[in-house]
């Protein structure tokens, strides 16, 4: 017996380590999940209907999903002009910009939320030339947009440099040669072959925009029916003690969240099997 | 000739002059409103709002929660990875899955699923209050909550890196005779040592600046449970924006040394992966001569 389990698993520590592994993994993630689901469960129909017809509650959720997806757009065209840069076009300090990418992942989000606001303000550096415009950005929500954009910017470009890194100029060079213009190369060559990337890049980019908090508390301005995200009504929803509320918009949320990044998995799956028979 | 060389330098510059402009405004300003808006009303100002009694209580409670839950989920980090890796078994897609859950959680949910269980009328609230254990609104429920939001981060840098290292290294141990424990400290630990210090700094950073898990199970009791990032939201709600930002220039600091750090840690991984690959490389010829 012995002899057999030790030709089945060579190296020792096999049960030690997943035994912590799984155990610490049920204390402090799967069980709460799991009472959270049962908490979801055991409530009544009435309690969804009321959260979901409650037009604050669809404002928020139209602010939330829309911005993200609004931040995820941006950071993924600007993100891509980004990692371009740094992976193609070395110049001088291009090492000290590629690590000050990172700064929103090491920032915390309430010192970048209160800094993107005092920016964003009418009276702020950035949001005083657009205020003679009469377009205001913080306390509105393009505010929320900027916060989440901030946020998400790593998460593209940290994903497309390798995919980048890896994309060898002497395609675009052999298109270039024989006589396609810039453009064309791009699109039918370069684009292509990092969509994987850019997918990827997009999906994180939303997951954390769906999520975030820190950062936008500040900037929105928290008016509801306007500004209001749904983790400030979750929020809200715990001050006052109402945890069915809570429970039903915070598995509302994880469901919508899970199901759009379930989505762009499939699509993802569908571009790789596309690709993968032709190259 | 010299046309086509001009043509094919403008997207160069493009690219460069739309990169540094979108960062500057979008990184770099933002850092430097910090330490601006910080220093507003000079140094004694700024000395005594990072000093004052709260502020000090805010620092001690933010060092707690990372000095707990760093070596935590470094300790969880090393079991998983070294489950994963170095064996076979059913359900391990699964279980990798599942160790990323909690990056797929918002924080403010991940806050809220734990009043849910330790609560006063959660699960186990009538239990703990039975015991007279007070976690959520305490300081128990600031490091639960922050163990949650950091729990991937160390078994994420490490598994990948240990996949691809393989098992022979260890293998070649064991059937040399040494034992479990000193196969891990002289094989596998000088191996991964730089994946891990990475892993432990992108934690620590989380763990310090989590805001949105923490405000939901902290109680804001100042003075008590209020970490730095919590402390920031009260003294900006009550418009004391130049010790708002004093405090956050703290932050900020931490920010700047983990991004130095993390880019070192990064070039290190980098060459020990281009030596590792050469070596591999040139192997074949080594096993001819």
């Amino acid at each position: 017996m012995q002899l057999k389990r030790r030709r089945r698993h060579f190296l020792p520590g096999f049960g030690l380590t997943l035994g912590y592994t799984v155990l610490y993994l049920s204390l402090l993630v799967l069980i709460p999940v799991a009472v959270l689901g049962f908490k979801a469960f055991s409530l009544t129909g009435d309690v969804y209907w009321n959260v979901i017809s409650d037009p604050r509650t669809l404002a928020a959720f139209k602010l939330t999903f829309g911005a993200a997806l609004a931040a995820a757009t941006v950071n993924t065209l600007f993100g891509f002009v980004v990692a371009w840069t740094l992976t193609r076009y070395p110049f001088p300090g291009h090492r000290v910009v590629d690590a000050l990418v990172d700064l929103p992942f090491a920032l915390p989000t309430a010192v970048s939320g209160i800094a993107l606001t005092t920016l964003f303000a009418r009276t702020g550096l950035i949001g005083r030339l657009f205020a003679p415009l009469g377009i205001q950005i913080a306390f509105a929500p393009a505010g929320v947009i900027v916060a989440l954009t901030f946020i998400g910017l790593p998460f593209v470009v940290r994903t497309l440099q390798p995919a980048l890194e890896d994309l060898d100029p002497e395609y675009e060079e052999a298109a270039l040669s024989l006589g396609a213009s810039r453009l064309r190369a791009f699109f039918t060559v370069i684009l292509p072959t990092l969509r994987p990337a850019l997918l990827t890049g997009f999906a994180l980019a939303l997951a954390r925009a769906l999520g975030e908090y820190g950062s936008v508390v500040f900037i929105s301005g928290n008016m509801p029916m306007r500004t209001e995200i749904v983790s400030l009504l979750i929020m809200g929803k715990l001050e006052q003690f109402d945890y069915e509320g809570a429970t039903a918009l915070a598995v509302i949320t994880l469901l919508l969240s899970f199901l759009i990044l379930f989505m762009l998995n499939m699509l993802q799956w569908r571009f790789s099997r596309k690709t993968q028979p032709a190259g | 000739m010299p046309g086509k060389k001009i043509l094919s330098l403008w997207p160069k510059y493009c690219c460069i002059g739309i990169t540094l402009v979108f960062l500057s405004l979008f990184l770099v300003l933002p850092l430097f409103i910090v330490f601006g808006e910080a220093l507003r009303g000079g140094i004694t100002t700024y000395l005594a709002a990072i000093t004052e009694p709260d502020a000090r209580k805010a620092i001690v409670l933010t060092l707690m929660a990372a000095a707990v839950s760093v070596p935590l989920n470094v300790l969880f980090g090393l079991a998983a990875a070294w489950a994963l890796t170095k064996f076979d078994f059913r359900g391990k897609s699964l279980l990798l899955t599942l160790i990323d859950l909690p990056f797929a959680v918002p924080p403010v949910i991940a806050g809220f699923l734990f009043v849910l269980c330790l609560g006063t009328n959660g699960v186990l609230g009538p239990l703990l209050e039975a015991a007279d254990i007070r976690i959520i609104f305490a300081i128990p429920g600031i490091i639960i909550a922050t163990l949650f939001i950091t729990f991937p981060f160390v078994a994420r840098e490490l598994i990948p890196l240990m996949q691809e290292q393989g098992r022979e290294e260890e293998q070649a141990a064991i059937s040399l005779g040494a034992s479990g424990f000193k196969t891990f400290w002289h094989i596998t630990l000088p191996n991964i040592k730089w994946a891990l210090l990475y892993g432990a700094i992108l934690c620590n950073a989380r763990a310090m600046g989590e805001f949105g898990a923490v405000s939901v199970v902290s109680g804001h009791i100042r003075g008590a449970t209020n970490t730095l990032p919590l402390h920031i939201e009260i003294l900006y709600n009550e418009y004391n924006f130049t010790a708002a930002f004093a405090v956050a220039s703290l932050l900020a600091m931490l920010a700047l040394v983990t991004l130095i750090v993390k880019s070192a840690l990064e070039w290190k991984l980098k060459r020990e992966r281009q030596l590792q690959s050469l070596d591999e490389a040139l192997l074949p010829e080594r096993t001819v001569s």
